[in-house]
This record gives structure tokens, C-alpha cells and sequence, in this order.
């Protein structure tokens, strides 16, 4: 009898304290700028695609779930001809991003992707793709490779020396 | 083999003598760094990264570091791998690499199937402590199979051992010197050899890569492979082939100790692009009548159609191919009766597989592998030029004049892996390597002698030799002195040597040099039983097509009426002269064909199945050597196209108006081809069958790391479909199953833990070099028989004497350009020269001809405009003319034609 009683009394106190709910979505809670939501494609300083099509995004995800296909343009640079996201499978564990070698890919502090059809939860390039460098900044990973694919000549990289001159005898 | 007792970690071991710590180590499942060691080139102690500690006996706590590649193996040895002196010793080797190593792998063709990097984590080295520029080097442009990226060379020398000394290149080399060292041509241009292709596997970096795999380019993990079998010529390599997103991606060497070992020819590697063709057939074409347009159509028309055209009361033949598989041929023979089967080559090709056949059925002497070739210590080549023909048995000839140098060495203590003195030491030392062609081939520069003739002249000789050989052999009269002294000279040392070999074959499309090359063996095997013969056939199931009872193309000439052809995979435009296809196919009411690409056959079907290529069907195929090989799907199906077998088993229902299926699986068409046909016996027998699992599982085509399971097809419909089902082969296209050592002629890709490249198959060998674990794939269906029942070959008057006025024309093989399907690939077609004859000079100036001139040449019906390349090896009055390129029309070589000058 009694404890029915210090419940209730409980529950009546509540009345008078101040509420936890959010109104969502009219407010919304604070989202580390290192919290796994959606990802993104980013690009660098040049605004170029920072995806060098490499797979190691799509080997490192544990569900499978980015598919791409690297090709070429006129420079030889290499990018993503495709890069699929299928966002219903997606777990967010982040470890595309830790396998990203170019920082390419990366997961920004949104989770609005509530889709009534589950076929628009696959995201391609165009959708994934955003004109930003996102977290990293100042990173080009074509100045940092020892390959000539547009970017940067041969030996004109970062720690690079100038090409050698095979004909000549100098030691 | 003498067996040694060694100590390694601690443990206590059992190793063949004369084998190196290395190789050992390899044996036994211990991984030992290395990058410059190669199984079948040996070791030069170049990278001195296989270095581990030996004590001089077990007081010895001190030990000393030693190479492990170039220390051979002794009884009662303690060798230490995993002491911290040598752990630390080959991190620094690897970091030292390291140094000048690019920020590459993202997008380097090799990651992922890199030994630098199994190297460098197996190493343990992981922080670079070097704080200074890395050196950089210019690429070059090396044609376009190979892409060049010299950055990332580590200085193993692999490619230039492989390339100059294992497959007698000349332009490629090794530059400048420190860490300058360059490898690349003098000046860019394509590289020249035909084995160029082999860089890709065995550079340890990303310096060679694959440029055709670049285009399409794929992570190794992410591939879904299958076991096949090379279809560019007669050897039967097996390969590797490789698929992602519906595309066939990459062709790579699969281990096999007694075909190809670690190599392939270019041909095979970069020979696949045909599959991927826009042009390819893929939809059902119906002509409705005669003169109008192929339309596509439907299956059920398709159906109906069949049912009236393939009905009992009318005449089927059946025309089948070299270049389909047994099964598919033996299908066709089902469909239209023995009887009415041809095999689709001209009446000398199947006369002359004929005679080989029979002669390798009822002789005694074996036909080798091309392992066994590479023993030989002797060796004649009688009139086929085998770099074209057959590329792989040139390179095991290459290394068949090795074994003298070996025997040398031995003498001198120098065990035959330690390449570099033994090379030192060889010097120009080479076992005999007789080449007798009409005109230049690669061989001749490790030739003893090389000897130009025409085909008369060459067939002389072999009857010459033979005659020599054994009293009983018809032998010619009128030999020169020159050339008697020369038969004698050869036939002495073959007579002499341990492991002989004669090899020939049927390029040469002529009778009498044949007769001359059996009738050589025979002579021989009675003197030398240890002797061993090669017939070279035309394409890659030659042997299994004429081991199957059917007539010749020319054979159908008599016929008056066919109400149906059927033809299989075979353009006939490539075997007999237009005038006499063009007469088949008018005479013929209703044509059927079945084939991959357009060509001026499909062009005259009424009727045009598409049917799948050799990597989207299951089939076998018989070598040169009587090997059956069997090839895997890599593709998965796309309909409507369907392997031939089950096209023409739909035929079969239709003709017989039957509910079921002719044959339901693969196996139910094995299981009729071996009882209708017993010398097949051995496929039922030997190779596994659909139902065959390991721990209850399929083999997995698919790797572990396998990606994008859930999202590759996720465009299309974002629920996953069904894997495709594979109900003919044990294989699955899936990543699941059993791949853990498949048997080894299902092994769909190597991978073993801490080797994800080429390197793997180190586990999957019974000793490097060596053989597959559980024996090497195939099964040789043509034993030697015990007692020789073969007959000497009546000696035939040449021909030669009644064509005074004209010039004999003689075929030039090419291996870019020759074979049919590879001519269809966009990277190989760059390689293929234009028509052209080889000319004598005197021959030329007769005619008043210059190099790259055109001139008129008249052959049999066929006029050509055809450019001359002066050639001074030819013998005068002998013509080569390129054969079988394509947009040349048919030309029955050799013959005899004549040449006159264009005037501009």
C-alpha cells in the first residue's frame, strides 16, 4: 500500500520537472563534427574528386555495401567511373573512412536519410559527391604519389627529386 | 633423391639434396622473404632479403647471417629464421627499398597482388625513418600491352633475367648504375618479345603492369576466377580468367608443371578482348527468306523453326571446329549422325592430324610435355617455325639448350639454380638445337645449326636422316655432299644423346615433310629409345577433333543437296577458297550457325545462335601432346547466350520432338561423349564432376575479401538477387565454399596466408617448380604404345619439278595475327603487321621489286595486291606469305604463284 502510494507521488513530482524531450526535427541535438553519419565523397583544394578509385573503401566495408569501378580521363588520372553506396546496408562503422589512403571519403554529422522507398537509399557518384574538402583539409594525394597523372610532372611532387638522366654519367 | 637432415627453428626437417635453403624453406611451408629468386630462373643473391642465420654446429651460439637462396642444403645444417639479427637484417633490406618506393599503391595495378608488400609487412618494416627525397625516374612508352612505371623499381632484376637470358629478348636492359639502375629500352617502342606479357607476373612491384587489364581495372580480391585453358594455339597453357561486373577482366598464367609452368605466351595473356566486343552475337538472328536481312528474334520462333527445319526426314551435316570443344562437337556429331560430320578443316589438315594421330596411337616413342622438352639435350626442329606456331614450345626449347651448361656446371660444383656463375661459367656452351626451316627464326641464334631450305629440301633431309638412322627407312638419292655431311652430323648426336627430341608439325601444311619428321622418330626410337617426337597442330582442340571419327571441308564438295548445315564456331571463309564456300553454302537450303563474333560465315546463316566463348562455357580441349584440359565459366550467363552443347542439344529436342532436356547438365554430355566414343574414357574417370565437393562445399570462384556483394547490382534492385546457380561444374559464383587447396585443375585463383600475389603458389606446389599438389591438371588421353606398330613412310617424288615457272609460296605464321579470335582484340590487332611475302633478293630483283613494294601476286583463282618484305634467309626460289591474318582470303598453302610488279 505503501509503495503504491511513494510511486505515485513519484510520478506526480515529474510533473514539475523540466522535460528531456527534444523537439525534433524543430531542434536538434549537437553532432560531433567526427560523428558517423552519411558519407560523402569530398574533393581537394583544386576542387577535384579526391577518389583515386583505389577499393580499399569497398574491401575494408564489412557489409559489402561500395561497389566502383576505376577508369581514366585524357591526363591519366584515375577516378571512380562509378561509386555506388547501398545506404540500406550500410552500418556506419566508419571503416571506409580509416581505409580512404586519399581522404576521399569521409562520414559527416548527418542521419537524415529516412526514405519511404528503399530503392533511394542506393546513392551513386553524383549523389555522394560534395564541392568541399569536408574534415581534411590541404591534402592532394596525386602531389604525394611518385605518378605523372596530370596533377604534378615527374619529380616535381613534395619529397621528390628530379628525374634521373639515365644517359648520364655523374655519379 | 637423396634426402638431407636439416634443423630450422629449432625443428627437424627432411629436404632433397642439391636443392638450396631457400627453395627448401618454400617447400616446407616456411615463408622466407625473398624478391629476386625465381623457381624457374633460380637465384642470383640480388636483393639480399632471404637472409637467415646459420650455426656452424649446435655449440655455435654466435651464427652468421647467409642468404638462404644461394646456400645449399647439408646434412645436419641449424638454420635460424626468426632470431632478431636476421628479422632485423631484412627489415633494413626492405626499408632500404623503401626509401625511393612511391606513395603508389591507391593507384598502382598491383596493389593488393604486390610482393612488396607481402615483403614489407612480412618483414615487419612499418616507419620510415629516411627523411629525404625519394629519386623519381622517367616512364617509357613500351607498346601496348605493357605499361612502364619505373618509380617503383626496387632493383631485383627479375625482368631482365627473365627477359634476355630465360626468353632471349634483346631490348630490354638494364641502365646506368647506384640507385640510377634503369630498366627499360634503349628508346621507347613496343617491346619485341613474345613473352613480354610475362612481366607483369613476374615483376615483384607495379614497374610492369598489365595495360589491357588497366583499362577495366580491377583489385585482385575483387575478380571472380576460373580455372581455363588457353585457346590460341595447340599447346593448351592453362590460364587463369577473370571476371567482374559481366566483363572477362584479365587473362593470368595458371600453374601447370607439365604444360606452361610459371609462363605464357603474349597471345594467350592479351588475346581476350574478343569476349568483351561490342560486335559480339548476342541476340537469336533469323533470316526469314533468302536475300533478306538476319533479324533478331525470339526464342519460341526460334523453337518452331528448328522443329521444321532439323526434322527427320531431312539431310543435316554438321560441320564442326578445332576451335570448339570436344563436347560441343561431339554434340553436333550427335545431332546430325556420324555420317554426316565434318570436321570443318581443309582435306590436307585432316589428312596430315590424321597421320600424326595414327602415328602417336600405334608408335612407341612419347610425345613429351613441355616439361619433358625442356630435358632434352638434343634437339631438331624440322620445318615449323615455333615462336608463331607454338610459342611455348619455343621457349622450352630455349631452355632445353640450357642442359649442357647444367651438366658443366655440375661437373664443377655449381648446383643448376645458381644462375649467375653458371651462366659465367657456360659461357656459349648450349646443348644441340638443330633448326631447319625455310626461312629466319627465332631460334637460330642458340642453334648449333640452322639450316634455310625449301620444303623439298627440308623433307630430304629428315628422309636423309632417317635413312641414316635405321637401314630399313626409304632414304633419297640425290643429296648434296653438303647436306649428307650435315644429316650425318645430326643424326650422330641424336643418336648419342640421352634425351632426344624431334619436333615438327603440320604448318607447313605439307605431306612429305611430315612423312620425313615420323619416319625420322621411328628411325631413331630404333636406336635411341629414350627418344621423344612433337607434332604442332593448327588450334587448340585439333587433336580432340580428329580423335573423333569425321570428314574433311572438301569431302562435302561431292554432295548435291543439304536441306540443313549446321555450322559450329568456324569460319569457313578461313579454311577452304571463297568460291567453293560460297558453292556449299548455295547448295545448302537452311544454314545454321553457331559462333561468338561476326564473320563471313554468320554472315551467311539463316539462323544465328549466339553462342558462348570458352570463359562463359564449360568444355575440353586436347593438346598437341593428347593432353585433355578442361576450361571453367567465368562469366556467368547472359542470355540468350548459351554454350553450343546446349544449343545443339535444344536441336536435338526439337529434331526428336522430345519434353526433356537432351542434356540436362554438363556431365550427362561427358557421360554419352565416353560411351559413344572410348577413348575419352579418361574425363568420366579423372576429372571431377559437378557433384564433386570438398567438405561438402563447392569450390568458390569469389576470394574471402570479395566487395560489393550488396551493392554492385543494388542499381538495378536494391534487394539482392539470387547468386547465378552453376549446376555443370563444381565451381560457384560465389565467395562462399571450400577454397582451401582445390584439386588442382579447379584451382580458381592462389591465395595463401601472407601472399596475396603471384607468390602464392609456393603453397600450392609440391616444391617450387615443381608439381601441382595431387598432380598437375589434365590427363594425357594418348599413351606410347608398347610395341611399335607404325610403318615407315614410302618415300614420295616432290612436287616441285612440274611448277618450273613459278615460285613456291610457303605460309608465314605470325603470332599476332594467325589465330582467328585473338586478331579481335583491340590491344593484339595493334600488333598485327600487314599482309605481307617474305622475298628472296634475288627473287625480288627478278621481279624488279623493293622492301614495302606492292606487287600482284597470282595463287591458284585468288589475286592479290600484297606488300614484299625482302627476306635473305629465304632459299631462292621458295616465297612466304603471310597466313591466315585477317581480311586475307583463303590461299591453299603452299602452293605455287606468280609475282608481277605494280606500276604506280
Amino acid at each position: 500500500m505503501f509503495s503504491i502510494l511513494q510511486t505515485i507521488w513519484l510520478t506526480f513530482l515529474h510533473l514539475f520537472h523540466k522535460a528531456e524531450t527534444v523537439q525534433y526535427p524543430e531542434e536538434k541535438p549537437y553532432l560531433a563534427p567526427r560523428y558517423r553519419g552519411r558519407i560523402v565523397l569530398t574533393r581537394d583544394s583544386d576542387m577535384n574528386e579526391r577518389c583515386v578509385a583505389c577499393n580499399l573503401c569497398a574491401a575494408a566495408c564489412p557489409v559489402d555495401c561500395i561497389s566502383l569501378q576505376a577508369t581514366e580521363d585524357e591526363s591519366g588520372r584515375r577516378y571512380a567511373e562509378f561509386f555506388r553506396i547501398n545506404f540500406s546496408r550500410c552500418i556506419f562503422c566508419g571503416f571506409c573512412e580509416e581505409a580512404c589512403p586519399t581522404y576521399a571519403i569521409q562520414l559527416i554529422p548527418d542521419t537524415e536519410m529516412g526514405e519511404y522507398d528503399r530503392q533511394n537509399l542506393v546513392y551513386e557518384k553524383e549523389h555522394l559527391l560534395i564541392s568541399g574538402q569536408g574534415k581534411y583539409h590541404n591534402y592532394n594525394f596525386y602531389k604525394q604519389a611518385g605518378v605523372d597523372m596530370g596533377v604534378k610532372g615527374k619529380g616535381e611532387g613534395e619529397m621528390e627529386e628530379k628525374p634521373i638522366d639515365v644517359k648520364s654519367l655523374m655519379p | 633423391m637423396t634426402m638431407v637432415k636439416i634443423q630450422i627453428d629449432g625443428k627437424q626437417y627432411e629436404v632433397k639434396q642439391g636443392k638450396n635453403l631457400l627453395e627448401a624453406g618454400l617447400t616446407l611451408g616456411i615463408d622466407i622473404p625473398h624478391f629476386c629468386y625465381h623457381p624457374a630462373m633460380g637465384s642470383v643473391g640480388a636483393c639480399r632479403l632471404c637472409a637467415v642465420k646459420k650455426f656452424r654446429d649446435a655449440d655455435d651460439k654466435q651464427g652468421r647471417i647467409v642468404m638462404s637462396c644461394l646456400e645449399p642444403v647439408t646434412e645436419g645444417m641449424i638454420i635460424e629464421t626468426r632470431d632478431d639479427t636476421s628479422k632485423d637484417f631484412r627489415a633494413s633490406v626492405v626499408e632500404g627499398l623503401m626509401t625511393n618506393h612511391p606513395h603508389d599503391c591507391p593507384v598502382c595495378d598491383e596493389g593488393g597482388e604486390c610482393h612488396l608488400q607481402d615483403m614489407t609487412v612480412m618483414t615487419g618494416h612499418n616507419y620510415r625513418h629516411f627523411d629525404f627525397k625519394k629519386r623519381t625516374h622517367n616512364n617509357q612508352y613500351l607498346g601496348p600491352f605493357i605499361a612502364h612505371e619505373m618509380n617503383r623499381c626496387i632493383q631485383c632484376y627479375r625482368c631482365v633475367r627473365f627477359y634476355r637470358d630465360y626468353a632471349g629478348g634483346k631490348d630490354l636492359n638494364v641502365f646506368s648504375s647506384h640507385n640510377h639502375v634503369y630498366f627499360g629500352r634503349h628508346e621507347e617502342g613496343t617491346l619485341e618479345s613474345e613473352f613480354s606479357g610475362n612481366l607483369v607476373e613476374v615483376c615483384p612491384t607495379g614497374v610492369f603492369t598489365d595495360k589491357t587489364f588497366h583499362k577495366h581495372f580491377t583489385r585482385k580480391w575483387d575478380l571472380s576466377n576460373a580455372p581455363s585453358v588457353c585457346t590460341g594455339c595447340s599447346v593448351g597453357c592453362n590460364i587463369i580468367v577473370s571476371e567482374r561486373y559481366g566483363s572477362l577482366r584479365r587473362v593470368m598464367n595458371r600453374y601447370n608443371g607439365a604444360v606452361n609452368g610459371y609462363f605464357i605466351c603474349d597471345r594467350g595473356r592479351f588475346g581476350y578482348e574478343f569476349v568483351n566486343d561490342e560486335k559480339r552475337i548476342r541476340t537469336i538472328k533469323i533470316r526469314h527468306k533468302k536475300n533478306d536481312n538476319q533479324e533478331e528474334a525470339e526464342n519460341e520462333t526460334l523453337i518452331s523453326l528448328l522443329k521444321t527445319e532439323l526434322s527427320k526426314d531431312k539431310r543435316i551435316i554438321g560441320i564442326g571446329s578445332p576451335r570448339a570443344s570436344i563436347e560441343s562437337n561431339f554434340a553436333l556429331s550427335t545431332l546430325v549422325g556420324k555420317e554426316n560430320f565434318y570436321h570443318g578443316i581443309s582435306k590436307k589438315e585432316h589428312l596430315l592430324t590424321d597421320t600424326i594421330l595414327n602415328f602417336m596411337k600405334q608408335s612407341s616413342i612419347r610425345t613429351p610435355s613441355l616439361k619433358q622438352m625442356e630435358k632434352a639435350d638434343a634437339v631438331l626442329v624440322l620445318g615449323e617455325d615455333l615462336v608463331n606456331t607454338a610459342p611455348m614450345v619455343a621457349l622450352a626449347l630455349r631452355q632445353s639448350t640450357r642442359n649442357k651448361s647444367f651438366e658443366t656446371a655440375e661437373k664443377n660444383g655449381i648446383p643448376s639454380w645458381n644462375d649467375a656463375p653458371l651462366r659465367e661459367l657456360a659461357q656459349d656452351e648450349k646443348s644441340p638445337l638443330f633448326v631447319i626451316t625455310s626461312f629466319k627464326d627465332s631460334l637460330d641464334e642458340i642453334a648449333e645449326n640452322s639450316i634455310r631450305e625449301s620444303y623439298d629440301g627440308i623433307a630430304n633431309l629428315g628422309f636423309a636422316m632417317a635413312g641414316l638412322l635405321d637401314t630399313k627407312a626409304p632414304s633419297p638419292s640425290n643429296l648434296n655432299k653438303e647436306h649428307q655431311n650435315l644429316a650425318e652430323k645430326i643424326a650422330t648426336i641424336l643418336k648419342n644423346a640421352k634425351n632426344p627430341l624431334i619436333v615438327s608439325g603440320v604448318h607447313s601444311g605439307d605431306e612429305r615433310m611430315v612423312q620425313a619428321a615420323l619416319n625420322m622418330a621411328k628411325a631413331l626410337s630404333s636406336v635411341n629409345k629414350n627418344c621423344m617426337l612433337s607434332m604442332v597442330l593448327p588450334e587448340s582442340n585439333s587433336m580432340g577433333l580428329a580423335m573423333m571419327p569425321g570428314k574433311s571441308l572438301d569431302d562435302l564438295a561431292s554432295l548435291e543437296e543439304i536441306d540443313t548445315l549446321v555450322v559450329l564456331e568456324n569460319d569457313l571463309y578461313r579454311r577452304a577458297s571463297e568460291k567453293s564456300v560460297n558453292a556449299l553454302f548455295e547448295k545448302s537450303k537452311k544454314v545454321i550457325v553457331l559462333d561468338h563474333l561476326i564473320n563471313k560465315t554468320t554472315q551467311r546463316a539463316d539462323l544465328l545462335l549466339p553462342a558462348a566463348t570458352f570463359v562463359e562455357a564449360e568444355g575440353t580441349l586436347v593438346s598437341h601432346e593428347g593432353r585433355a584440359q578442361r576450361f571453367y565459366k567465368a562469366l556467368p550467363d547472359k542470355e540468350p547466350v548459351m554454350e553450343s552443347w546446349r544449343w545443339i542439344g535444344e536441336m536435338i529436342q526439337a529434331k526428336e520432338q522430345k519434353q526433356e532436356a537432351t542434356w540436362k547438365r554438363f556431365d550427362d554430355l561427358v557421360a554419352s561423349l565416353t560411351h559413344e566414343l572410348p577413348v575419352f574414357d579418361g574425363l568420366e574417370k579423372h576429372m571431377p564432376d559437378a557433384d564433386f565437393r570438398m567438405l561438402n562445399e563447392k569450390v568458390p570462384r569469389q576470394t574471402l575479401r570479395y566487395s560489393g556483394r550488396t551493392s554492385m547490382n543494388a542499381k538495378v534492385a536494391v534487394s539482392e538477387t539470387r547468386i547465378t546457380l552453376d549446376e555443370d561444374s563444381p565451381l560457384t559464383f560465389s565467395m562462399e565454399g571450400q577454397s582451401e587447396m582445390p584439386p588442382s585443375s579447379l584451382t580458381p585463383f592462389y591465395w595463401t596466408p601472407g601472399w596475396n600475389s603471384v607468390q602464392a603458389l609456393y603453397g600450392y606446389l609440391d616444391e617450387p617448380n615443381g608439381s601441382m599438389k595431387g598432380g598437375d591438371p589434365g590427363i594425357r588421353l594418348i599413351e606410347p604404345a608398347e610395341n611399335d606398330n607404325t610403318e615407315y613412310f614410302k618415300e614420295m617424288s616432290s612436287t616441285s619439278e612440274n611448277h618450273e615457272r613459278e615460285l613456291q609460296i610457303v605460309p608465314v605464321y605470325q603470332i599476332f595475327g594467325s589465330e582467328e579470335l585473338s586478331t579481335k582484340s583491340p590491344a593484339l590487332a595493334k600488333r598485327i603487321k600487314d599482309p605481307f611475302i617474305y622475298l628472296n633478293p634475288e627473287d625480288a630483283k627478278a621481279v624488279g621489286v623493293d622492301d614495302d613494294e606492292l606487287v600482284h601476286l597470282e595463287i591458284d583463282d585468288n589475286k592479290l595486291e600484297i606488300k614484299v618484305k625482302i627476306e635473305n634467309s629465304l632459299p631462292k626460289g621458295v616465297v612466304g606469305m603471310a597466313k591466315n591474318f585477317p581480311e586475307m582470303p583463303f590461299v591453299m598453302l603452299p602452293g605455287y604463284g606468280r609475282f608481277k610488279k605494280i606500276n604506280s
